[in-house]
C-alpha cells in the first residue's frame, strides 16, 4: 500500500511540476470557442505576439470566473475577449481598465468612431476595444429555391413567404425542411430578441405583451408547422444543414459558416424575414477588454493592437468568418463562403426596411434570466400549446420585474425610457 | 443442474444461457464499437446515410488530429495528475476511517456513516461555487491539486466504507496474534493486516481513479488554465463536430476499459466483504 | 483490550473528518443558506421561485419516472446477469470483464456514445431504414417524441449503470452457501422457489446497498440527459445546473440542490426501513 501512495504522490508531483509555469499572457475568450476556430486563433491569430495562452470559456463560466477573480482580489486573466454584453456587467462593477489611450490611436487607424463608442457602454472611459463584428442571417440549400413561392425575392422574404416556402418544401420532401437553433447551447433567445419581437413589435421590452406580439406568436405557430421538431436539439445550424436534415435556417454567421464555406456552390445566403413592423435584425459585438489588477497588462495591449491591425482583421473574417471593425474593405478573392455570408449580411443592413435592435444593456448578470423569459415564452406557447395571451400576461409580469431589479433602461429599437424599461 | 433431465433439454438449456451472455457482452461492447467508428470517421463518416455499421472508410487519422488539438495532451496529463493526488489522499484519510470502522464500536460512528452519506446524496456540482471563492483565496483555485482535494470528498467516502469491508474480511485474531507475540499495534498493522489488505486496497485505489479520471462539473468550474481531460471536453465539445465529439468520448473510454481490466479480480472480491 | 484505547478510532477518523469538514460541510452550509435566504434574512422567495417555474413539476416528475423504470430494470438485469454468470466455469472472468467496463464510463462519455447510434443519421435510424421499417431518417430525440426520447434516455442510463449492480449482486450471490441450494434441490425447490426464498432474501445486505447507490445516483442522472435530450427533457440537476450557469442565479440553483439532497436521504432511509437488515451487515 506505502507503495502505491507513495507512487500517486510521485507521479501527481511530477505531472503538477511537469506543466510549464511561464510568464504567459493569459487571454480568456467567450467568443471563437469551438475547437477548430480556437486552433485558428492559437496558430495563425495569434502567432507573433509573444507567448500569448489563449483559453476559451462558456459565457456563464467566464461571468463565475471573472466575479471570483475579482472577489477575491487575485488577477491571473490579463485579457478578456466577450461580447458586448457579457463585458458590460464587468463595467457595471467598474471591473475593466480604462482604454482610452488604445481608442485614441484606434480612431486614427480606421475605426469608425461610432463602433468605438459601443466600447464606452456608456460610460465616460473606454471600457473595451470593439473586436469583431457579426449577426445573424438565413441559409438555404440551392435546391430549396426551385420551391420558394411565385414572385418571391429570397433577399426580401416577409414571414407569409417564408410559412409558404416552409409549407411546400414539407410537401414536397414529405417532412419539415426550416431548421432554428433552439437547443441548449444555440442562440434561440437572440432570434426573439433581434428578429422576432422587432419585426412584429417595433420593439423588444416595451411591447412583449401587447396585441401585435400576440399576433406574432400565432404567426411563428403557423410557421412552426413547418419547422423541424428536432429543433430544439440544434445548437448550431451548420451541421444539421450540412447532413441534410434541414434545407433552410436561421443563424449566427459563425455558426453557419462551416457548412457554407465548405461547399459555397450548395447554398445561398440571405436577411431573415420581415414582418409588420420591418425587418428586425441585431448585429453583435465582441470587445477585447483588461480586467483591472491583470498580471500582464503589457502583454494584453500588445494583443489588442496586434488583432485590430487590418491584416488580421482579414484574417480572421477569411479564417472564422467574424467581420471585422476596422474600416476595411474585404477583398475580392475572400473565402467564397465568408463572402457568401458578407453578402447577406449588406442586404441585411441596405434593405429597405431594415430594422436595427441592439445587444440587451444593463442587465448585469440577469442576462440569463432576461433570456429565460423569451425561451420559456417559446416553450409554453410553441412547444406545449398553450394560450398566448395568459402566457405572455405571466412572462410580462417576471419580465416587469426583472427590469424594476436591474433598472435596466430601454434600448433600440424600443423608444427611450427614464427609469426602468417599462413592460406594457 | 440435475442429472434426471435428458441430455437435450440440458444443451438446449446450455444454448439458451450462452445466447443470453452473448446477448448481454453485445449490449455492452456494440455501441462502444459504434462509437469508436463515429471517432475514427471523420466529418464525411458523421454525415453518411444510411450507415453500414460496418469499419469502412475509417482511420486513425481524425482521432491522430483530435490528439494534436491543443490542449488535449495537458488536459490528459492533468487528469492523471488530478487522479494520482485523489487516490494518494482518499487512502491515506480514508483507509484509517475504514479501519476504525472495522475493529471498533465508538460514539459517533452511526453519525460518521451519515456523514458518508450525506457526501452521497448531494450533487457536487453545486458545492463548487462557494468553494471556487475560497480556492482562489487560498491559492487553490486552477491548480491540479485543488481539484484533487474536490475528487476526494467524492472518493473519501467510498475508500472509507470500502476499507472497511477489506479490513473486516481479516481475521481479528491474526491481529491478536500478533500482539500475543510481541507486536506493537502499529507493527502488527502493517505486518499482519496490510498485506492481506493490499489487493483490495489497490482495488479501491483504482477505483477512486475512476472516480476522479469521470468528474466533469468541479472540475470545469474550478480551473481556467489546467483543466482535466473532461471538463476540456465538456468545453470544447458541446459546441464542435459530431466527429469530434465522438473522438472524445472514445478518449474517455478507453483508460477505463484498461482500469476495470486491471482490477478485475478485485472488484468482487471488495464488494464481496463490503456488504458482510 | 480494545476498549481501554478508546481515543484509537477517533484519532483514525479524524483526517478524514476535518476534510470533509473543510471540503463538504462547510460548502454544504453556504449552499444551503445560500437557498433559504434572500438579501441576508430567512425567506422561501428562491423556493418559491423555483416551485412556479415552468420546468419544475415536469423536472420533479421527469426525475421520478426515470428512477422508477431505471432502478427496477438495472436490478433486474443484474439478478439475470449474477444467475447466468453462476453457471459458467471457464471465461467466467472474461465475460464478467466485459460486463463491468460500463463502471469505468462517464455519464458524460455515455450520453455521447447513445447520440451516435439515437441521432438522426445515426446507427438505429439506419438499421431501421434497411429493414424498410421506416422511410427516411426520424428523430428520436426532439419534444415531440417524448416517449422515444424518455426510452432513449432510460435505455442509456441502464446501459451506463447496471455494471455497479451487478457487481454488488454477483458479490452478495458469491457468498451465497452452496449448501442452501443443494439442501434446497433435495427438498424439490424448483429453481423458482429456490430463487426467491432462497437466494434473494440471502442477498438483502448487497441488494439494499444496490438500491442505496443505484437510486441516489438515479436522482442526480444529468450528463445523458443533456448529450441526448438539450432541454427537452428536463430533470431535477439539470435544472440546478441551468439555473446556476445559464439564468446565474445561484440561489435558486440551490434550492434544487437542497431539494435534491432531501429526496436521496429520504429515498434512502425507506431503503433502509424496508429492506432490513441485520446490522452487522450493514454496508
Amino acid at each position: 500500500m506505502k507503495r502505491i501512495v507513495s507512487f500517486g504522490i510521485l507521479a501527481s508531483t511530477v505531472l503538477a511540476f511537469a506543466s510549464p509555469v511561464l510568464a504567459q499572457t493569459i487571454f480568456v475568450s467567450t467568443q471563437l470557442r469551438p475547437i477548430e476556430e480556437a486552433t485558428v486563433v492559437r496558430e495563425e491569430l495569434l502567432q507573433d505576439v509573444g507567448d500569448v495562452d489563449y483559453v476559451v470559456e462558456e459565457p456563464p463560466q467566464f461571468a463565475v470566473r471573472m466575479e471570483a477573480e475579482r472577489q477575491a482580489g487575485k488577477h491571473t486573466v490579463s485579457l478578456v475577449g466577450a461580447l458586448h454584453g457579457e463585458l458590460s456587467p464587468l463595467a457595471d462593477k467598474n471591473a475593466l481598465e480604462p482604454l482610452d489611450d488604445l481608442a485614441k490611436k484606434l480612431a486614427a487607424g480606421g475605426m469608425p468612431q461610432a463602433v468605438l463608442d459601443l466600447g464606452k457602454l456608456g460610460k465616460p472611459n473606454q471600457q473595451y476595444i470593439p473586436w469583431m463584428q457579426a449577426t445573424y442571417v438565413m441559409a438555404a440549400r440551392k435546391e430549396a429555391l426551385q420551391y420558394l413561392p411565385a414572385g418571391t425575392d429570397v433577399n426580401a422574404l416577409s414571414y407569409d413567404q417564408l410559412i409558404e416556402w416552409g409549407k411546400k418544401l414539407q410537401e414536397a420532401t414529405g417532412q419539415p425542411q426550416i431548421g432554428f437553433p433552439a437547443g441548449p447551447k444555440g442562440l434561440m433567445a437572440r432570434y426573439f430578441q433581434g428578429y422576432f419581437y422587432p419585426s412584429f413589435t417595433g420593439g423588444v421590452v416595451r411591447t412583449f405583451q401587447g396585441a401585435e406580439a400576440a399576433a406574432g406568436w400565432e404567426k411563428l405557430k403557423a410557421l412552426w408547422a413547418f419547422v423541424t421538431p428536432n429543433s430544439t436539439n440544434y445548437d448550431f445550424m451548420q451541421e444539421p444543414l450540412a447532413a441534410g436534415e434541414v434545407m433552410v435556417a436561421w443563424d449566427h454567421i459563425a455558426r453557419l459558416k462551416n457548412a457554407i464555406s465548405a461547399s459555397p456552390d450548395d447554398y445561398v445566403v440571405f436577411p431573415a424575414p420581415s414582418g409588420p413592423k420591418g425587418r428586425g435584425y441585431m448585429p453583435v459585438v465582441a470587445g477585447l477588454a483588461i480586467p483591472k489588477g491583470s498580471p500582464d497588462k503589457a502583454g494584453a495591449t500588445k494583443v489588442i493592437e496586434h488583432l485590430t491591425t487590418p491584416d488580421v482583421q482579414l484574417l480572421t473574417a477569411s479564417r472564422v468568418g467574424f467581420f471585422p471593425t476596422l474600416n476595411v474593405k474585404l477583398p475580392e478573392d475572400l473565402d467564397p463562403g465568408v463572402a457568401l455570408l458578407a453578402g447577406a449580411v449588406t442586404a441585411t443592413q441596405t434593405s429597405k426596411d431594415a430594422l436595427i435592435s441592439l445587444l440587451p444593456v444593463g442587465l448585469g448578470d440577469k442576462g440569463g434570466e432576461f433570456n429565460k423569459v423569451y425561451m420559456d415564452a417559446f416553450q409554453r406557447i410553441i412547444l406545449r400549446n398553450e394560450p398566448v395571451g395568459d402566457v405572455l400576461k405571466a412572462q410580462a409580469a417576471t419580465l416587469t420585474k426583472l427590469m424594476a431589479d436591474t433598472k435596466a433602461p430601454c434600448w433600440a429599437p424600443d423608444a427611450k425610457s427614464d427609469g426602468p424599461c417599462p413592460v406594457q | 443442474m440435475s442429472s434426471t433431465k435428458p441430455a437435450g433439454f440440458i444443451s438446449s438449456r446450455r444454448w439458451l444461457l450462452w445466447s443470453g451472455i452473448a446477448a448481454l457482452c453485445a449490449w455492452v461492447l456494440v455501441p462502444i464499437y459504434l462509437v469508436a467508428l463515429g471517432a475514427l470517421g471523420g466529418r464525411q463518416g458523421v454525415y453518411q446515410w444510411p450507415k453500414t455499421g460496418l469499419p469502412i472508410g475509417i482511420s486513425i487519422d481524425p482521432f491522430v488530429l483530435f490528439l494534436k488539438t491543443e490542449g488535449v495532451v495537458q488536459s490528459f496529463l492533468n487528469s492523471l495528475a488530478a487522479a494520482g493526488i485523489t487516490v494518494a489522499l482518499s487512502i491515506l484519510l480514508g483507509a484509517p476511517a475504514g479501519y476504525a470502522l472495522a475493529r471498533y464500536n465508538f460514539l459517533g460512528k452511526d453519525s460518521y456513516r451519515l456523514l458518508v452519506l450525506l457526501t452521497r446524496a448531494f450533487p457536487l456540482a453545486i458545492l463548487a461555487l462557494p468553494l471556487t471563492v475560497s480556492f482562489i483565496r487560498l491559492g487553490l483555485y486552477d491548480t491540479v491539486v485543488g481539484v484533487g482535494l474536490i475528487h476526494t470528498v467524492l472518493a473519501l467516502p467510498f475508500a472509507a466504507l470500502v476499507t472497511q469491508g477489506i479490513f473486516l474480511g481479516v481475521p481479528k485474531e491474526l491481529e491478536e496474534a500478533a500482539w500475543v507475540f510481541g507486536c506493537t499495534r502499529i507493527q502488527a498493522f502493517f505486518k499482519v493486516v496490510a498485506p492481506l489488505a493490499l489487493p483490495g486496497i489497490v482495488a479501491t485505489a483504482v477505483f477512486a481513479f475512476v472516480i476522479s479520471w469521470n468528474e466533469v462539473f468541479a472540475a470545469s468550474v474550478l480551473t481556467v488554465r489546467n483543466r482535466t481531460l473532461t471538463a476540456y471536453l465538456l468545453t470544447v465539445l458541446s459546441e464542435s463536430p459530431m466527429h469530434y465529439r465522438f473522438a472524445g468520448g472514445l478518449m474517455l473510454i478507453l483508460p477505463s476499459v484498461v482500469f476495470i481490466f486491471a482490477v478485475r479480480r478485485y472488484l468482487f472480491a471488495i464488494w464481496g466483504i463490503s456488504s458482510k | 483490550m480494545t476498549n481501554d484505547r478508546r481515543w484509537i478510532p477517533y484519532l483514525l477518523i479524524l483526517p478524514s473528518v476535518a476534510f470533509l469538514a473543510l471540503l463538504f460541510i462547510v460548502p454544504l452550509v453556504q449552499t444551503i443558506w445560500l437557498a433559504v435566504s434572500d438579501n441576508g434574512a430567512l425567506s422561501l422567495a428562491n423556493a418559491d421561485r423555483m416551485v412556479n417555474d415552468i420546468n419544475f413539476t415536469r423536472s420533479l416528475r421527469n426525475t421520478f419516472l426515470l428512477t422508477l423504470m431505471v432502478v427496477p430494470v438495472q436490478i433486474a438485469i443484474a439478478l439475470v446477469m449474477g444467475s447466468m454468470v453462476a453457471k459458467v466455469g471457464r471465461g467466467r472472468e472474461t465475460i464478467l470483464w466485459i460486463w463491468t467496463i460500463p463502471l469505468g464510463i462517464s455519464d458524460l462519455a455515455a450520453g455521447l456514445v447513445w447520440l451516435s447510434i439515437l441521432q438522426n443519421t445515426g446507427y438505429l435510424n439506419s438499421v431501421l431504414f434497411g429493414f424498410g421499417i421506416i422511410e427516411r431518417q426520424t428523430g428520436w430525440l426532439s419534444y415531440q417524441t417524448p416517449v422515444a426520447l424518455f426510452f432513449a434516455i432510460a435505455v442509456a442510463e441502464i446501459w451506463r449503470g447496471t455494471a455497479i449492480v451487478m457487481v454488488i449482486i454477483v458479490a452478495g450471490l458469491n457468498q451465497v452457501p452452496k449448501e442452501f441450494r443443494e439442501a434446497a434441490e433435495i427438498f424439490g425447490a424448483g429453481p423458482w422457489t429456490r430463487f426467491w426464498r432462497i437466494t434473494l432474501p440471502l442477498i438483502r445486505p448487497a441488494l439494499q446497498s444496490a438500491l442505496i447507490l443505484r437510486t441516489v445516483l438515479a436522482f442526480e442522472v444529468f450528463a445523458v440527459v443533456y448529450a441526448l435530450g438539450g432541454r427537452n427533457f428536463p430533470v431535477l440537476v439539470g435544472e440546478a445546473y441551468n439555473w446556476q450557469n445559464q439564468n446565474q442565479n445561484y440561489s435558486v440553483a440551490a434550492a434544487y440542490a437542497v431539494l435534491i439532497m432531501v429526496i436521496s436521504l429520504a429515498a434512502t432511509l425507506v431503503y433502509l426501513k424496508a429492506i432490513k437488515v441485520d446490522p452487522e451487515r450493514l454496508p
